[in-house]
């Protein structure tokens, strides 16, 4: 037994006090708590943790701890009851500075706070909450800048008074059906001597874009977005999309979200402890914004909507009472130039007072000061998904709605600040608070969603922890009266091998799930077996008439080959179902690999730092209780 | 000492292993068959759809459940219990005019009246295209299994063994998809976890007795390859009956204890060590025999592959 070098026994002690260390914040469970985070994003200053605190002493409400962590103030209660009321006085108070979120703390004291010691969190399926997975249509964040390009043609053409019959996305040479292209953008000139004169003209203004010209359909110039450039724009709306979605969860007041790509064009989004997901959905995925339209004077929008065409250079709209509105085509400001939204009640009903960045002011400025005492609209758009019946088979449809909600006289010139009315107050706090949050560069479509209410949560932790206490209590069993002292080291053993693995799963600050749970609970079923090969290695041995000490040492040597060879092809299904796996699933497959590494640490290296504890200080031993 | 098996048993494995390849055919054939009908029932995340998942203060009546959700616009719902008589599970197919938030709210505003203290305590909705996306993923995980496992026998082994770990290793997750198939158990994400989890631990079983063959073959070189296989799996048999044993005890435990969620879940990985410990006894060793396995396949290997043996 002389042959176990002492660093060995050295890294097995450290390793147990990491365990020990980090496994303990999990002992101590949650509590109800408020998560207050400051609506400017700033974090969370000592001063203001003290304010809160005087208004909840004030109004006699007992709470067991608050602390400031990333930020956001935690305060925590000892009863579900005084944290719903907590909530209720303090968003009287503080409700229009803060974003004042029900959550959960873990009772971890806190000097293991201080250091840095937190608990592992739990999934959404231990604790509650909402999970969404969203798909981006990223063709539709395409076309939008196609139709953009289609406006900036339009008025780059105009300033250099070059006159066009069409500039047309979607659309690649000659107007024929097999020229459609989605992404290319067509301009068709009344002169065809102006054919060099637009593409300069338009290559200098777009340095990005490579214009032809297409003889063969007349005076026509194309240009195509490149690959390159459509993944850009594709990586560029999921971006987007993901910081939209993070405010507007933020705006929501959820205490802890998850907002993450994933795959190529997807979001998942996860919000603990949200309830009342039908608003929260609602508000998640609206892809509602503001385009503000002068109105066009000259033409009868009646007569237009019976001919079903519009007059060039304008569109045809409708108002909520079904009005028909003909609007020119140039749009002077559109939603995501808003920098700021708040909605309140002005003399003219509900209203949205929107701010504008410099460059919407500026064109803001310069249409008000052309076009004194004539109409601009407002229109509302609204991307859906819409199912219809089409030749007896039901099939999606993507269409975009858009309403004119208010139809007003420019009566004075105005830049960055002003307010739209003719929307009702619910509508009016909505529309502001996605206007502040920014608008998805493409719209999202829910394609799962998952809801578990909070018993059920409860419900799995217990049964979790039910089927992982008794296994372990019913195994430990077993193992001793099988192997008797032996039996007792690899209880040991095992008890290590979970501390090791828990302390690296708070360490990696892995959700829990109860997948995640059961990936645990097979760890300590399969981890016994690596402590049953080596133990009837030695009983072999034994049998054979070797000594007691050359026994344990045959053992562990003859049986580390089995040992190493079967986990490995463990972790290599552990290693593909990580790769193909999803949400709970990947939590499973994380905790089953450094379940396997754990055990192979702790049954070849472990146990044997133990043996050799044991029985290193003996001269002699008689025989072995195994 | 207490011990199931006295020193070491000598059972011919080898001699009698015609009748173990009709008993797995059996199994295998009876599998298949169960596969083809009634079919697995996929669950939820495969076949996309809405769940609902109520909970009542006592016995819920089902047929008055269904009836009252049928009339509040969804004739196509199926009800059913849900692993206790306490918990009810409404599914729909699925569709995009309603969420699922509002499937549940309806359902519950329509139960109201009768079951005041109905409670929705889960809310499931996956979209068609996520359905068929985890289908896939899940073959396709299957099968990457497969081949990396064969992959890493056959580097540390030897070829005719990794095929014969592998036909038996093809045992558990065709006889665990039989026995859901048959049940009619929901087959979902976590039934296709256990499975790849125990079919990478299953293996385990068969490695150990290659890994003994492997030490056996050089030392008995006067024996055939079927005693010395033999000798392999009684040697090793008293720790694959002793390890699949103790892994049951606490799947049982998680069977019984872990609730509805985590019962396919368990059952899936029960049947897997039971059959798993099966097949690599009987079939593991056997095929790789009459695959013509000598001592000459194993020695060539040995040679190149020692170095990580030598690790303490």
């Amino acid at each position: 037994m002389t042959q176990f070098p002492r660093w060995k026994s050295i890294v097995v002690a450290l390793a147990f006090v990491f365990g020990l260390l980090f496994s303990t914040p999990n002992l101590f469970g949650n509590d109800p708590a408020l998560q207050l985070a400051r609506k400017s994003y700033e974090p969370m200053q000592e001063a203001q943790q003290d304010a809160v605190e005087a208004a909840l002493r004030e109004q006699k409400l007992p709470f067991a701890d608050s602390f400031i962590e990333e930020g956001r103030l935690t305060i925590r209660f000892g009863q579900q009851n005084d944290q719903l009321r907590a909530r209720d006085a303090l968003t009287d108070q503080f409700g229009d500075r803060y974003v004042i979120a029900l959550s959960n703390a873990p009772r971890t004291p806190a000097f293991l706070r201080a250091v840095g010691l937190r608990p592992m969190n739990l999934g959404l399926d231990l604790r509650g909450g909402l999970y969404l997975l969203y798909q981006v249509d990223v063709q539709g964040a395409v076309r939008q800048r196609l139709e953009r390009m289609e406006q900036e043609f339009r008025r780059q053409l105009r300033d250099e008074r070059i006159p066009y019959v069409t500039v047309e996305a979607g659309q690649g040479g000659e107007q024929t059906a097999q020229n459609r292209d989605p992404n290319a953008v067509r301009v068709v000139l009344r002169d065809a001597a102006n054919l060099e004169r637009a593409r300069g003209a338009l290559a200098k203004a777009n340095p990005d874009l490579l214009f032809t010209i297409d003889d063969s359909a007349g005076a026509t110039i194309v240009t195509r977005l490149t690959p390159a450039q459509i993944k850009e724009r594709q990586d560029y709306a999921i971006q987007q999309n993901i910081t939209t979605l993070r405010n507007r969860v933020n705006e929501l007041g959820v205490a802890e979200p998850i907002v993450q790509r994933q795959g190529i064009d997807r979001i998942n989004v996860q919000l603990p402890g949200v309830q009342n997901s039908a608003e929260v959905k609602d508000i998640l995925g609206k892809t509602a914004t503001l385009e503000f339209r002068l109105s066009d004077t000259q033409n009868s929008p009646v007569e237009a909507e019976q001919r079903g065409r519009a007059p060039l250079g304008t569109r045809l709209y409708k108002t909520r009472d079904g009005e028909p509105v003909l609007l020119k085509r140039d749009v002077i400001v559109t939603g995501d130039q808003l920098t700021d939204a708040t909605h309140g009640v002005t003399q003219d009903g509900p209203a949205v007072f929107v701010k504008l960045d410099a460059r919407g002011a500026a064109e803001m400025l310069r249409t008000t000061q052309q076009n004194l005492k004539r109409p601009m609209a407002v229109v509302f758009i609204e991307k859906v998904r819409r199912e219809v019946e089409q030749g007896g088979q039901k099939v999606q449809v993507d269409a975009t709605e858009e309403q004119v909600i208010s139809v007003a006289t420019i009566q004075g010139v105005f830049s960055s600040n002003f307010q739209i009315t003719g929307l009702s107050l619910q509508e009016a706090s909505t529309l502001a608070l996605l206007l502040r949050a920014g608008s998805l560069a493409a719209p999202l479509y829910a394609i799962e969603e998952r809801a578990i209410g909070p018993s059920l949560g409860l419900e799995n932790v217990k049964d979790g922890a039910k089927s992982l206490v008794w296994g372990s209590i019913l195994l430990f069993a077993a193992m001793a009266i099988y192997y008797r002292g032996f039996g007792l080291i690899a209880d040991v053993v095992l008890t290590f091998n979970v501390l090791l693995l828990v302390a690296l799963l708070t360490l990696l600050q892995a959700a829990l799930t109860l997948p995640g749970i059961a990936g645990i609970v097979l760890t300590v079923a399969m981890a016994v077996d690596a402590n049953i090969l080596i133990y009837e290695r030695i009983r072999e041995e034994l049998r054979l008439g070797n000594t007691p000490l050359a026994s344990i040492e045959a053992g562990f040597e003859k049986a580390f080959s089995a040992i190493a060879d079967s986990n490995v092809t463990a972790l290599i299904a552990g290693v593909v179902l990580f790769v193909f796996g999803t949400g709970p699933i990947k939590g499973f497959a994380v905790t089953l690999c450094l379940g396997i590494l754990t055990t192979l640490f702790t049954a070849i290296i472990g146990s044997r730092a133990i043996i050799t504890l044991i029985f290193s200080r003996r001269r002699k031993v008689a025989g072995l209780s195994i | 000492m207490l011990e199931f098996f006295n020193t070491h048993t000598r059972i011919r494995f080898m001699a009698t292993r015609k009748w173990w390849y009709t008993l797995s055919a059996v199994m295998i054939g009876l599998s298949a068959i169960a596969l083809w009908k009634p079919g697995l029932n996929y669950g939820l995340d495969y076949t996309g759809g809405i769940a609902v998942e109520l909970y009542f203060p006592q016995a819920a009546d089902v047929d008055q459940i269904r009836d009252a959700v049928h009339a509040v616009g969804f004739p196509d719902a199926q009800v059913n219990l849900f692993g206790s008589v306490r918990e009810v599970v409404v599914r729909l197919e699925p569709r995009t005019d309603v969420t699922a938030t509002q499937v549940g709210e309806r359902i519950r505003a329509a139960l109201q009246p009768s079951e005041p203290k109905v409670e929705v305590r889960r809310v499931e909705f996956v979209g068609p295209q996520v359905g068929e996306e985890l289908r896939e993923k899940g073959y396709l995980a299957m099968l990457f299994t497969f081949i990396f496992i064969l992959i890493y026998i056959a580097w540390r082994f030897e070829k005719k063994m990794a095929v014969g770990a592998i036909l038996a290793a093809l045992h558990t997750p065709i006889v665990i998809l039989g026995y859901f198939a048959f049940t009619r158990m929901t087959f979902d994400l976590t039934v296709l976890a256990a499975i790849l989890a125990v079919v990478g631990y299953q293996i385990n079983d068969t490695v150990v007795v290659f890994d003994r063959a492997r030490e056996r073959f050089p030392l008995m070189r006067g024996s055939t390859p079927a005693e010395v296989l033999d000798a392999a799996i009684n040697q090793t048999l008293s720790r694959t009956v002793i390890t699949s044993g103790a892994t049951m005890i606490v799947v049982a435990a998680m069977l019984f204890l872990g609730g509805e969620t985590l019962r396919g879940f368990s059952a899936a990985i029960l049947i897997g060590v039971v059959v798993g410990t099966y097949s690599s006894i009987y079939i593991a060793s056997a095929s790789a025999l009459d695959l013509k396995l000598t001592a000459k396949d194993l020695m060539a290997t040995r040679a190149e592959n020692r170095p990580v043996d030598d690790m303490p």
